[in-house]
């Protein structure tokens, strides 16, 4: 799973018949200190409650589709939590040597 | 899989139902001299690593929630071993 805010919403009024109902959020994808990366994605959204600039956390892949079973749903991105809280110990951020 | 240092934990309270009493941890994968290699990543914890554990992550689908316990959830990467030694060959 990667972490990412909630940028915006996408409509497209014509889609798959397995999309419909489905809020479609657009999603950019941010580090563990909230500095964006890569370009943005479009989710969807298995929490049904992720809002703008909310930071939330996303699967990929066919586990995507995974989030809505029974429902087959066509998505290979989708929020599947939304975060309260990051507790970060930065200092395991330093690079440590590898015994030889 | 890949080697990763756990930086820190995810708080959730919405989650879907699959990831519930399971701890979310932030993962920094790193290259073999230590150092950051890409971006973080948050994987779900199956053998109760914590913060400042170098450990093994799965970032396949099939393998991450099968190891979690979790058959056909949507969840994509778990922390599946705390790495004792890394012994690189001559």
């Amino acid at each position: 799973m990667q972490l990412g805010k909630v940028i915006g919403c996408v409509w497209a009024t014509a889609k798959n018949a397995n999309l419909q109902g489905q809020r479609l959020l657009l999603v950019q994808p941010v580090n563990h200190a909230g500095d964006p990366f890569g370009g943005a994605i479009v989710c969807a959204d298995a929490t049904a409650q992720a809002g703008a600039g909310e930071l939330i956390y996303w699967v990929r892949g066919r586990e995507a589709a995974h989030a809505f079973l029974p429902a087959e749903v066509t998505s290979d991105n989708t929020i599947v939590a939304i975060v309260d809280e990051i507790s970060l110990d930065a200092g395991q951020l330093q690079p440590r040597e590898v015994p030889d | 899989m890949l080697i990763a240092r756990v930086i820190g934990e995810v708080v959730a309270t919405r989650k879907h139902p699959s990831h519930e009493a399971r701890k979310a941890l932030l993962v920094q994968p790193l290259d073999l001299d230590g150092s950051a290699r890409g971006n973080t990543i948050v994987a779900l914890d199956a053998v109760d690593a914590g913060v400042g554990d170098r450990v093994l992550v799965t970032n396949e689908g099939y393998s991450a929630f099968t190891s979690v316990g979790r058959d056909v959830s949507p969840i994509d990467s778990a922390v599946i071993g705390v790495i004792d030694q890394i012994d690189l060959l001559p």
